[in-house]
This record gives C-alpha cells, structure tokens and sequence, in this order.
C-alpha cells in the first residue's frame, strides 16, 4: 500500500527494517530528517538499536567502523561538510573492507557556503573504495537503502547511497514501504568474518609497508569491480521479493531507434522524463547511472550502442579538468566500438532548479560549438562582465 | 495534474500545508508530490512550498513555474514579484487578509478569495497559524479533495485539543466559503 511519506521518513524507516544495532550519526543539512527519523523510531520503542549521537562527523564514522568490526550491522547518514570531516574514516572503513551503510543526503560543498543539493560531496571521495549507488527517486531510495546492506555484507565493502538532498531527502509522496517479513527474508543477520571477539583475538588496521600496500590495493580495486554481481543478484532478489523492478547499474528509458542519449545521475532524471514527453521531437535515450562505483564499462557500453551524441548532464564539477562523471564516461567509450560523441553540461549546481525546459536547451547545444564542459543552465545575468575581459 | 504554490513566511507552516494536501490527495489513492524550496531557513523570512496532484506517478522534480493556484499566507508577501509569477491565467488565489476581495483582485489581476485567517486561527486555536483555515477555504473552493481528506491529514500530524481545534476551524471555514465554485478552474488548470 502507498503511504504519503516525506524521503528522509521513509529512508529512516528502510534503515529501521534492516535492522542495524548501531546508528551514530551527526546532524547536517539536509540529512537531518533521516537521523531525526530514526532518533524518534528508537524513542518511540518501534526499532531496537544503539543509538550513538556524537559531536562530529569524524566520530559518527568511527563510531559505525568499530560497531561493524565488533559484529554489529551499522549505519549512518551525512552531507556536505560532514562528508569531508569523514572522508578520513571513510578511506579507513573501505580499506579496512568493512560492510557499512551510509546514506549521503547530497549537498554541494562550501565555498562559497550553500545548503543545497548537487553530487559534489559524493564525488569529492569516489575514490575512497565505497561503492557507490545514486537514487532517482524516493522508491529507489527506500529498495536501494535495503538493498545495500546485503551487497555491502556480501561484498565486506562499504555502500554510499546517493539522494539528492531537498530535492528527494524533503519530497513527500506515495511510496511503499516492505513489511519486516519481507526484509528479513531478504537479508540475513550480520555475520562479519573478521569481526573482533576477544574469544579468537586478531588485528584490524595493522601498518602494511611497501612490501604489501600495493597487493592490497589491487585486491581492493579487484573487490569492488566484482561489486558488480552483488549489485545486480540484490536488484533481482529484491524485485522477486517486492513486486518492483529496478536497474541494478543503469536504467535506460527510450527507444533503440535513438541516436542522441542523455546520461545523468539521480533525481533530474525524472525531470527529463516528463521533458521528453512535454517537447517530443526525435527520440531521444534516456539513462540513470545508478552505480558509480563499481563504474559499470561494459553496461554503458551496452547502453550507449548505437547512439552518436551522449550527452552527460552532472551536478558536479572537477575544476580544472571537467565534469566529473563525463571523464570516466569518455574513458569508458573511447576504446568501444563507434563510440558516440561525448557532451558533458553541468546543471543544478548549488541547488539551482533544473526546469523542463533544461531538455531541449540541452539538444540545442550540441548542434553548437562548446567547452568541453559547461553549466548549461549557466546565467548570464549573474555573471561578471570583467571574467570575460579575462 | 494539478500545480499549486503556497507562499508564506518561515514558521507559518508552509511546508506542513503542502504535505498535508498532498496526503490528502495520496490517502484517496491518487498521486501527489510537496516539497520545500527552503530560503535562508530562519523565522520571517519568505518561503514557497510547493504541491502537485495527479491521476498517474509524477515523475518531474522541477519547481513549480506555472501554477494554477497560490496561496499566500502573508498578504504583504503579494507585493513580492516571485509571489504571483506565473500564476496562470484560469487560476486563481486564496489569501490570508482581512480586506475585500474585489478590491484584492484589482490590485493582483487576478480572481482572489480572500478570509482573515490569522485572527480565525488565533481564536480557535490560540495562535496565529492561518495554513488550516486557508487551506480548508482552498478544498472547500476547489473540492480538490474531500475535508475528510484534510482532517485525516491532520490526525497524521496532531493529536488531542490541538487536532481537536484544528478539525473544528476546518468546519468553520468550510461552512463559510463557498463550495466547489473554483471546480471549473480546476478543469480549465488540469491539463
């Protein structure tokens, strides 16, 4: 049955029916929902946990690391500025290969200071050796949240569930929540191999010198790209259990006989559906890049065939160089077969609202000379005529 | 589907209005989708909310540029430009003010109703939030959804003597507004 359900609630009560034993958490815009949520599920006796507040982001990691390493399913959530006050622990945690969940309610990072949704806080630790799954909407949200602590112990790899902050995180709407049974039946009880126990004592976290650093890297490397086959067995478990289908990598919603494709991560895509459907025109290819770590080659090599332009619309930038997920995106294609031209636009940055009409701007573009990246929705009455000059 | 913007000031609960539609709407089976766009978030300071009602899933995450209706709970807030930008022209508004309404349709150009719902919500409810008295004003107009549907909303959120005076303010003001006059509006702004 649907329930109209804020994200953040619903998110907290998918959190509550995996189950964890330890929530640690710090309170940061916009995730402060989701923790607040729980906080009340645990005061109101409806989900037994260890409910741990710290004083920071930094700790909130720790926390949830040395719960998992002692045998308990873990959980916490943060943004922004509490994502780069993790990022040390966040580094640890996935070295350390350790099964964890985190829901990153994403928000652009300071400066300037601005409390709103883009992906640039997830991106900045892509490489930190979490994997990393985007939702394009609350209902993903709610079955990838659930999904992620199986593939996360399976894998004894840390999950980053991406939601774009407001955006998602502060939307109410229908949304079906699974029972407790359905979730049981989903996902066993944690039963960390390494976990610590006195009974059997070993080290976690050792130095590793010169002469190992490199194996265990590679191992890791090796770790997540087999992520993959979790990501997709959890996808298809869950849709046998819930009644609702999801693309375990990338969602594709269009016709083959397209030759233009628009590549994007989290909740634009809707925005594009309806878009698509406002402005018709030449059929056009749309596709959710639901994992990012693992990066899916092959699934977007499959997905991209046939199409001549892919453009790659992001809420993030990598000043300097380009967008961020057109990089890896270029570096994916450029060896496949006929690989379509690539356009890489930002749009959304900072909270900024991506209209319908962000669509056909975006088929306009490419029939034009452009950088090889640039905020389409870039505003030129905001912009200062001396950068020009420069 | 249906696109409605509410304007008002930080602690009016602007955004608790907006989920309250929606959940109406949702507890009748249909789809919907509120949310905030959160200014500087303080206490005074102007904020919109926005609600869309649909037959089908929606799938846009856009705000609301063109709505149908707005709701204003701060009439000063209809000087602003943001408040009325885009209001279509089939459209109309519901605003908290104590002034005649054809005197307030002149000065927006547009078709407004108009009820004095901070002193209405003082005395019922001992406070001045006027989002339920102009949002039980907005069904009884539009008979978008039933009052029922407000009030089962509301249980969802309040309970005891605060419910209880909220349920009694919702048929206050249903009682004195006229029903489903704004229906045609709703066919005319639904497409």
């Amino acid at each position: 049955m649907r329930q109209a359900l804020e994200g953040s609630q619903a998110i907290a009560r998918a959190v509550a029916l995996c189950r964890p034993q330890v929530v640690a958490a710090y309170p940061i815009t916009p995730q402060t929902h989701i923790v607040e949520n729980i906080a009340k599920l645990v005061a109101d006796a409806q989900f037994q946990c260890e409910f741990v507040s710290v004083e920071s982001e930094f700790s909130a990691a720790s926390v949830v690391l040395g719960a998992a390493c002692a045998g308990s399913r873990a959980y916490t959530a943060s943004a922004s500025q509490g994502i780069m006050l993790m990022s040390e622990v966040l580094y640890n945690i996935a070295g350390l290969r350790v099964p964890l969940v985190l829901t990153c309610a994403n928000r652009a990072v300071s400066a300037p200071i601005n409390i709103w949704n883009d992906q640039q806080d997830s991106m900045a630790v892509r490489d930190a050796g979490w994997l990393q799954l985007y939702c394009a909407d609350n209902q993903e949200a709610v079955d990838t949240t659930i999904q992620a602590f199986r593939i996360a112990e399976r894998c004894e790899l840390p999950v980053m569930v991406c939601v774009d902050g407001f955006t998602l995180t502060h939307t109410l709407e229908p949304l079906e929540l699974p029972s407790q049974e359905a979730v049981d039946a989903f996902l066993p009880p944690y039963a960390f191999s390494r976990a610590l126990d006195p009974r059997a004592p070993l080290s976690l976290g050792t130095l590793v010198g010169p002469d190992y650093f490199t194996e265990s890297r590679y191992l890791h490397h090796q770790a997540v790209l087999a992520a993959e086959n979790e990501i997709i067995a959890a996808a298809r478990d869950w849709s046998s259990i819930s009644g609702r289908t999801s693309a375990p990598l990338i969602r594709i919603d269009g016709s083959d006989e397209a030759t233009v494709g628009i590549l994007t991560l989290g909740s634009v895509f809707g925005t594009l559906l309806d878009a698509r459907d406002h402005y018709g025109g030449a059929p056009v290819k749309i596709l959710h890049l639901r994992a990012f770590r693992p990066f899916p080659v092959e699934a977007l090599r499959a997905a991209t065939k046939g199409l001549s332009d892919l453009i790659v619309l992001e809420r993030a930038i990598s000043p300097g160089a380009d967008g961020i997920v057109a990089a890896e995106v270029r570096s994916a294609l450029m060896d496949a077969d006929a690989p379509p031209r690539v356009h890489n636009f930002a749009a959304g940055l900072g909270g900024r609202d991506v209209p319908l009409t962000i669509y056909p701007r975006l088929l306009e573009a490419i029939g034009k000379p452009q950088p090889r990246m640039i905020p389409i929705d870039l505003d030129r009455d905001q912009w200062p005529a001396a950068a020009d000059a420069q | 589907m249906i696109e409605i913007r509410i304007h008002g000031r930080g602690g009016q609960g602007n955004v608790v209005a907006a989920y309250v539609l929606a959940t109406a709407a949702i507890e009748q089976g249909r789809y919907a989708q509120a949310f905030p766009a959160f200014g500087a978030e303080r206490r005074g300071a102007p904020i919109a909310a926005f609600v869309r009602l649909a037959e089908e899933p929606i799938r846009r995450r856009c705000q609301i540029a063109h709505p149908a209706f707005v709701i204003i709970q701060d009439e000063a807030l209809a000087a602003l430009p943001d408040t009325l930008d885009g209001l279509r022209s089939e459209g109309a508004v519901v605003v908290n003010s104590g002034r005649d309404a054809g005197a307030l349709s002149a000065a927006m150009g547009h078709t407004v109703y108009a009820l004095p719902a901070t002193r209405l919500s003082a005395e019922a409810l001992g406070r001045p939030m006027p989002n339920t008295a102009l949002l039980a004003a907005f069904i009884t107009l539009t008979a978008l959804v039933p009052l029922t549907g407000l009030k089962n909303a509301l249980a969802q959120r309040f309970k005891g003597d605060v419910l209880a005076r909220n349920l009694a303010l919702i048929d206050q003001v249903a009682a004195a507004t006229p029903a489903g006059v704004w229906k045609e509006r709703v066919n005319a702004t639904g497409a």
